[in-house]
């Protein structure tokens, strides 16, 4: 039975260091290859020593696919193509491969530089890797070799994020990397058609939440920010570089334009600056809205927002300023923290989860008295929000996009397992298909049922279609052919063709039989009357009495000799082919019923 | 045969051209051209090669063919269909046979034997498809005719097995059209096929070919529409359509759901799975909901605008559509809409200034949540955040219509509408606003949802700031906190946009008169009185306190004890807004005052009465002056218009009345002068300085009975028959005025006969009001006419001068409802002293914001005048997108004109007017007689007459000061 193995190196039961190995029909491919934020030794990076001990990795895998460019989903790849060593292609969507060098070559500075690591990878390794990348489009599908293609989905996430669907004969398998159902200020939602495949690798980060209406987070977080401002107070929003800052920077913006306010928006420089301009570029990837506007104006193009100054953050008046990092640990959004955090008409709001131990958490968990470096108490006014703006599909997104798609299994990864626990349930309870949650280096293997093409000569479909009432796509057909297996390939072609091609004579079958009628007439009378006998029976049938004394019906022959001891008793010779095996074993029976007395 | 036939169609030919010179007068003379099929036929039979033929029978499609010859070039491209060989040219005469038997007055019974004939032997799938096409044409041009139906349904059955998917459409397409839809029919014609067409067309829904499903849904649609109840059997099949892997096919069967759902809203459907049963409108509206999170947004836009007409649907299952259970690991969540219920039930507003304030609580079940529920579940809140706007319109619409008709799930879908206010897309948050305002009778907002409503005043659009102001005219507020919120946001709105200022005055009146008991409390703080200290007294010309008098005297209108909370300057700014901006300002009753208003009772009804009375009255009066001397006349009529204008200016809803009546005594006042004249006693050459009177008087008749006909709506065709009466009479003073003064009586015969026409034209159009015109000029001249139409020019002016003297004065009958058109500029306000400066030659944008009242189709007749001041004028069409439908009767104006001058030395005003223009061809007369006689008399019309195109001012002008620089060289 044909099989499909699922091996996750990472993002097995778990969040980060996303890398899964599959092999379909004897393809393999690794899907995404990230790091984990969580560790600092050999466990931020997948096992690769797994898929091969001492062959080189190029030989073991057909092709690599990268959802988006996430460093969790994407980081490892350097150290994976040049320090470990691979030289087939990657697979990224046009926007990953502009942004993901950036994000590379920042992860690269703060280890090494910031945190003296050595033995990481350097500038060069990320450029020679992102040599080896090919860039797909949406929806085109990118024949790796002759029998692996894939095709990449809208999933968005973040900007380029996409699903991909890797194909090799009719089986597939649909992985859908990091994906959002809902739509943001930035970008649209995650869309697949019904393809059906053997296997969806599905993503399972909100796995046991149902989200609030995305319209009511907004509306909360416009309205504290306004009112702050309003008041004449600063918002510091700490933000990550890439992703929600730009859906914030929107809202912020649009937000702005409509109410024709006109407090400054600043953006810490940077990074985001960069990215910004690729935004800009990558229009068709965002959502509707944008997209319809930007002939008159790219909504990248921010009007309210300028680019952030240190010496700004003293100045007199409201402001709005984003800055990195988000979990307010250290960088820019502290030392503004620092300067605003007296100030009870200020505002900080986080927009996203805080790891345990940075400022962000204790401000979060309601703490007002920091100790800062230096024995220094920093003492908490300002008021402290928390908004979350996560772009991750929840349980009923899920649901939704394994509805639209329909495969014939799932696979959850990216998740907690006790949430995938729940999500698995709930799938096999609600669509009746098998569920798997495969932890890291455990191997699933999904037996698939795929059909088999087989080739069929136009004139023999035409000739059997035209048989009977028209073909019914939905119900099976039964069909006479005969099927060649020749050179690796099944062809459906009529007989005498086959006999043709393969050089054989046809033989024909014959049965004979012999009845014994008793009739004391003559010899041509006794055929007379068999004749006569059966053209009564057989109306639809032709049958003919040929002027040697023979009778056919159709193909069947029958002879009548005398029999050689008793004169009165007639030898009926029936003679058929095997293809009229019917006709020919009625026509027996019926014959050695006798004939009925002539009058 | 082909010669026959060739010899049949040039007779024909030959025939038509007689008819045509019999049929004509003999003063026409018409060119026989060459005729169509002859030529057709001679072109195909030159046609080397297919493509030739086809080039030939594309350059004959592109020009029409008359009516007679139409069966001839059927049976020439007949002919030639048998002959060809080439699909392609096969297919090309398919077409043009549909094409031609579309011919307007062609009955195509006669080609149909053939058409059939045709289909037998055709083996290219396309040529046939398009032979069902255009059989399908000869059905639809035929209905009367059940058997040529019955039969053309046959042919399509027989070819329901084409293994082309083509074809099968094209086949149930007929059948959908032209099948039989009553159950007599079907059994008269006793045909095979046609047994149940409904069953054929069923069973095409599992067609292999998503296209071929497509089109059989539609059939099934197509004949719901032609009247055939749907069986309810089709259900359960329509059901599995909607999994279809093809989205046309989907999005046609949410269709055929819902039309079923409207059919049996009350039978009963089971359940799969369980052996509950439910009715099948709920069980539609469950399946319906479930394709508003279908992959194809076309389907979901179908799926949610069907939502909103499925009215029957039953209360519980429609309150699941706003229902989606939130949990967050596994425990239970509350909405951030259920938070901010229960903050403000609990008197405290939103904090949210913890992290995890909305921290889950109870924990669930793991088993019971259901992730995808089947049904209703949600759907409204996936619609409403989808990704595609035109889902959110759609479903912004449909939530619209179902809270209609239902107040409590009204309520409940308050809180989704008012989210929908902070939408990207304007459009959505325009459509919000208005389904919010079209509800607001069932509704009564909370406090913290008014909050978020009026956070959208600050929205720098002024659509959406006016479709907010028209909502918060006719919103309930349910506490005193709420209405200061609301004159907060507005003044600050007010503060923000000053040019709102007449959209918030006018809300703050209807938000004052709606809540008095409400504004009461807020009334010492509003005006901001004190019970010991005397407060110094507000600037009157402020807008923002306007703005508040305005929402405490419409409070105080049905609330009599707050005036006593009035200050003296009060009552004094009340006497004075009263007086200017009445409109706003109702009469009050206040205590110890007594103002010429205040007689004027709560009860406007009675008062009514005696103003009309008094119209009518003076009226009754006007018209038995035929007993008095002319003086008497003249005084009599003097007194009664000044009374009607003065009655016009004191009751604005008599206002249109009084001044229609005012304008008519003045046309008949003028008339009645002229003739006085002394001019018509003397000979004609020694007065020529006096005639000016006459003829100016004639011209201002003309004019005014053409704002009589234009500027008034609501005037029916007895009035219109009088004002052309009025304007025949003008003219007729005009050609004795003329007869007069002219030497010679050439220039007389052109007048004189155009005169007779305009009478002959007056009586063709208003024949049916001739007899309750009894005694009047028209009368009188009609009975002259063949004298006139036979003597001199002299004797017609004549005849004309007594006729005119001795004709009565017609009753003007007043209808029901007459408003008159009338435009206000806002802007440009006409007060600035600083000169709009621009560089001659350049343009310069004038925004011009007007109201109009009573227009009737303003894009086609309003139009802005801009004089400068060396008298050039500039006349400017806005565009049709300028205007604004803000309520019935009412538009708005929103444009801007650009301005363009040589340099002048020093700055100066312009004129900026609006017009209204009309067109005498387009007048409402014409379109109130039956179509017959209007066709007629319109062709009959000689050209001199058409389009006498005028405009009308109807607004004041506003003077704009403008200085064109010199251009700096």
């Amino acid at each position: 039975m044909p099989e499909i193995k699922v091996t996750p190196l990472g993002a097995g039961q778990d969040v980060g260091r996303s890398c899964i190995l599959v092999s379909v029909a004897g393809k393999n491919v690794m899907l995404d290859c990230g790091m984990h934020m969580g560790y600092n030794d050999d466990r931020r990076f997948p096992d690769f020593s797994y898929i091969t001990q001492n062959g080189r990795l190029t030989d073991f895998l057909d092709c690599v696919i990268i959802s988006h460019f996430h460093l969790d989903h994407c980081g490892a790849l350097p150290y994976f193509s040049e320090m470990v060593g691979y030289d087939g292609p990657i697979y990224m969507t046009h926007p990953t491969k502009a942004i993901c060098p950036i994000l590379l070559e920042d992860y690269r500075k703060i280890t090494v530089d910031k945190k003296g690591e050595t033995n990481f990878f350097t500038s060069q390794m990320i450029k020679d890797c992102m040599k080896k990348v090919v860039a797909v489009h949406l929806h085109q599908t990118v024949q790796v070799d002759e029998e692996l293609e894939i095709k990449a989905y809208y999933a968005g996430h973040v900007l380029g994020a996409a699903m991909f669907q890797i194909k090799v004969g009719c089986e597939s398998v649909v992985y859908t990397g990091d994906y959002n159902m809902t739509p943001d200020r930035h970008l649209g939602a995650a869309w697949i058609d019904k393809c059906r495949p053997d296997l969806l690798i599905s993503e399972s980060t909100y796995a046991t939440t149902i989200r609030d209406s995305k319209r009511c987070r907004e509306r909360d977080f416009l309205k504290k920010v306004h009112e702050t401002v309003e008041r004449g107070g600063k918002v510091l929003i700490p933000v990550f570089a890439l992703g929600r800052a730009q859906e914030l920077c929107i809202l912020l913006e649009t937000f702005w334009e409509r109410m024709n306010l006109k407090a400054p928006i600043y953006f810490s420089t940077g990074l985001t600056e960069k990215a910004n301009h690729y935004y800009k570029l990558f229009i068709t990837w965002t959502n509707q809205k944008i997209r319809k506007t930007f002939v008159q104006r790219n909504m990248f193009e921010f009007k309210h927002i300028k680019a952030f100054d240190r010496a700004f953050a003293d100045n007199p008046g409201p402001m709005v300023v984003f800055a990195t990092p988000g979990m307010l640990h250290a960088g820019q959004s502290l030392q503004i923290f620092r300067k605003w955090a007296g100030n009870e008409k200020n505002m900080v709001i986080m927009p996203g989860y805080c790891v345990q131990g940075t400022v962000g958490h204790k401000i979060l968990s309601g703490q007002r008295k920091l100790e800062m470096e230096g024995r220094q108490i920093l003492e908490v006014k300002m008021q402290v929000e928390y908004m979350s703006f996560s772009a991750h599909a929840d349980a009923k997104g899920i649901m939704q996009l394994i509805r639209q798609a329909e495969p014939r299994s799932v696979l959850l990864v990216h998740g907690e397992a006790k949430k995938m626990e729940f999500l698995k349930q709930k799938i096999e309870q609600e669509f009746h298909v098998n569920c798997y949650m495969p932890a890291n280096g455990e191997t699933t293997t999904i037996l698939t049922n795929p059909c088999i093409p087989v080739d069929i000569s136009l004139g023999l479909l035409k000739r059997e279609t035209a048989i009977g009432p028209l073909p019914d796509a939905k119900k099976p057909k039964l069909m006479h052919g005969t099927l060649l297996m020749k050179d690796n390939s099944f062809r459906l072609v009529s007989p005498e063709q086959a006999l043709k091609e393969l050089g054989l004579a046809e033989h024909q079958l014959r049965f004979t039989c012999r009845v014994h009628i008793q009739d004391p007439r003559k010899e041509h009378e006794t055929v007379l009357r068999v004749y006569n006998h059966l053209k009564g029976i057989l109306k639809d049938y032709s049958v003919q009495h040929l002027p040697d004394g023979s009778i056919t019906v159709e193909s069947i022959l029958i002879q009548a000799t005398a029999h050689s001891e008793d004169q009165g008793t007639k030898v009926l010779l029936v003679s058929w082919t095997y293809q009229d095996e019917e006709l020919g074993s009625y026509l027996t029976s019926l014959l050695k019923k006798g004939l009925p007395q002539s009058t | 045969m082909a010669a026959h036939l060739k010899k049949r169609v040039y007779e024909e030919f030959t025939k038509v051209v007689q008819q045509q010179h019999e049929d004509l007068s003999s003063k026409k003379l018409r060119l026989t051209k060459p005729s169509k099929s002859a030529a057709l036929h001679v072109d195909l039979c030159k046609a080397t090669s297919p493509a030739d033929a086809l080039q030939y029978l594309l350059q004959f499609a592109r020009k029409p063919v008359e009516v007679e010859s139409v069966e001839g070039v059927v049976r020439i491209l007949l002919e030639h269909y048998y002959k060809e060989n080439d699909a392609s040219v096969r297919l090309k005469i398919a077409s043009l046979l549909g094409l031609l038997s579309k011919t307007a007055g062609f009955s195509p019974d006669c080609i149909m034997d053939d058409a059939i004939n045709t289909l037998q032997n055709e083996k290219s799938h396309q040529v046939l498809a398009q032979l069902l096409d255009t059989l399908l044409v000869i059905g639809t041009k035929l209905p009367e005719n059940p058997s040529v139906r019955m039969r053309l349904v046959e042919v399509a059955c027989k070819h329901l097995t084409d293994s082309s998917h083509g074809v099968r459409n094209k086949c149930l397409q007929l059948i959908g059209c032209l099948g039989p839809v009553e159950k007599g029919v079907a059994k008269e014609a006793e045909s095979q096929a046609a047994k149940d067409v409904q069953k054929i067309i069923g069973d095409h829904f599992n067609d292999q070919d998503p296209r071929v499903r497509t089109a059989a849904i539609k059939a099934m649609l197509q004949l719901h529409e032609r009247g055939l109840k749907l069986q309810q059997a089709i259900y359960s099949q329509a059901c599995k359509l909607l999994a279809d892997d093809y989205e046309q096919v989907r999005s046609a069967a949410v269709q055929l759901i819902w039309v079923l759902s409207q059919l049996y809203p009350e039978s009963i459907v089971p359940i799969p799975s369980s052996n509950e049963e439910i009715r099948l409108v709920d069980d539609a509206f469950g399946k319906i909901c479930h394709m508003v999170s279908d992959g194809s947004w076309v389907v979901r836009v179908q799926a949610a605008k069907l939502l909103g007409s499925m009215q029957q649907v039953s209360s519980h299952f429609l309150e699941q559509t706003l229902d989606k259970k939130l949990m967050s690991d596994l425990r239970r969540k509350r909405t951030a809409h259920e938070r901010a219920k229960e903050l403000y039930s609990s008197g405290e507003f939103s904090s949210g200034r913890k992290w995890g304030d909305d921290a889950p609580k109870e924990e669930i079940d793991t088993g019971a949540v259901n992730l995808i529920e089947s049904g209703a579940c949600g759907a409204f809140v996936h619609g409403l955040e989808d990704e595609m706007y035109e889902v959110r319109i759609a479903a912004v619409e449909a939530l619209c219509m179902l809270a209609q008709s239902s107040p409590s799930f009204a309520e409940k879908c308050l809180d989704f509408l008012v989210d929908m206010f902070n939408d990207e897309i304007e459009e959505v948050r325009l459509q919000s606003i208005h389904t919010m305002r079209k509800i607001s009778n069932n509704i009564t907002l909370r406090e913290d949802q008014l909050d978020t409503v009026l956070a959208v005043l600050e929205d720098s659009s002024r659509d959406i700031r006016e479709a907010l102001h028209e909502l918060l005219c006719c919103t309930n507020v349910s506490t005193k906190e709420g209405i200061h919120l609301a004159l907060v946001e507005l003044l600050k709105n007010l503060t923000k946009y000053p040019t709102d200022r007449e959209s918030i005055w006018k809300c703050l009146k209807f938000l004052g008169s709606r809540h008095p008991t409400l504004v009461l409390p807020l009334v010492p703080e509003l005006l901001s009185t004190h019970p010991f200290f005397d407060t110094p007294e507000p600037d009157m010309d402020d807008p923002a306190y306007i703005a508040v008098l305005v929402l405490i005297f419409n409070a105080a209108k049905s609330c009599p004890t707050m005036p006593a909370l009035f200050s003296d300057h009060t009552f004094r700014h009340y006497a004075y807004l009263r007086d200017s901006l009445s409109h706003l300002v109702p009469p009050l009753r206040l205590p110890g005052r007594k103002l010429v208003s205040s007689a004027v009772s709560p009860s406007i009804t009675p008062h009514e009465d005696p103003s009309q009375q008094f119209l009518h009255q003076s009226l009754e009066r006007v018209y038995s002056f035929q007993h008095l001397d002319p003086q008497g006349i003249q005084e009599l009529l003097e007194f009664t218009i000044r009374d009607l204008q003065r009655l016009g200016e004191l009751q604005s809803e008599l206002a249109g009345m009084a001044d229609f009546t005012a304008t008519y005594l003045q046309c008949q006042l003028l008339l009645i002068k002229a003739l006085q004249e002394k001019l018509w006693n003397v000979a004609a050459p020694l007065y020529l300085k006096q005639n000016a009177l006459a003829s100016t008087a004639a011209k201002q008749i003309l004019e005014e009975t053409y704002k009589m006909e234009f500027m008034y709506s609501g005037v029916e065709s007895r009035q219109v028959v009088i004002i052309h009466h009025m304007r025949l009479q003008a003219k007729a003073l005009q050609l004795i005025v003329t007869a007069r003064t002219t030497r010679g009586v050439e220039p007389l015969f052109g007048m004189c006969e155009k005169f007779l026409q305009e009478v002959d034209s007056f009586q063709r159009c208003f024949i049916s009001e001739l007899p309750h015109m009894q005694g009047s000029f028209v009368d009188k001249l009609l009975d002259l006419m063949p004298r006139l139409v036979t003597s001199k020019p002299s004797e017609v002016v004549k005849i004309l001068q007594t006729t005119l003297r001795q004709s009565t004065f017609l009753h003007l009958s007043l209808p029901e409802q007459l408003h008159r058109a009338t435009a206000n500029i806002i802007e440009p306000t006409g007060e600035s002293d600083n000169p709009l400066r621009f560089t001659s030659g350049l343009v310069v944008a004038l925004d011009v914001d007007a109201t109009l009242e009573h227009v009737q189709d303003p894009q086609g007749t309003v139009k802005v005048q801009v004089l400068y001041p060396d008298g050039q004028a500039q006349l400017i069409h806005p565009k049709p997108a300028d205007f604004r439908n803000p309520g019935p009767g009412r538009h708005r104006l929103i444009t801007q004109v650009y301005l363009s001058h040589t340099a002048w030395t020093e700055p100066c005003q312009i004129e900026v007017r609006l017009l209204l223009a009309y067109n005498s061809n387009k007048s409402k007369a014409s379109t109130r007689i039956p179509k017959s006689t209007w066709s007629e008399s319109l062709e009959a019309l000689p050209p001199s007459e058409n389009g006498i195109e005028g405009t009308i001012p109807f607004s004041k002008p506003v003077k704009v000061y403008i200085m064109p620089k010199p251009a700096r060289r």
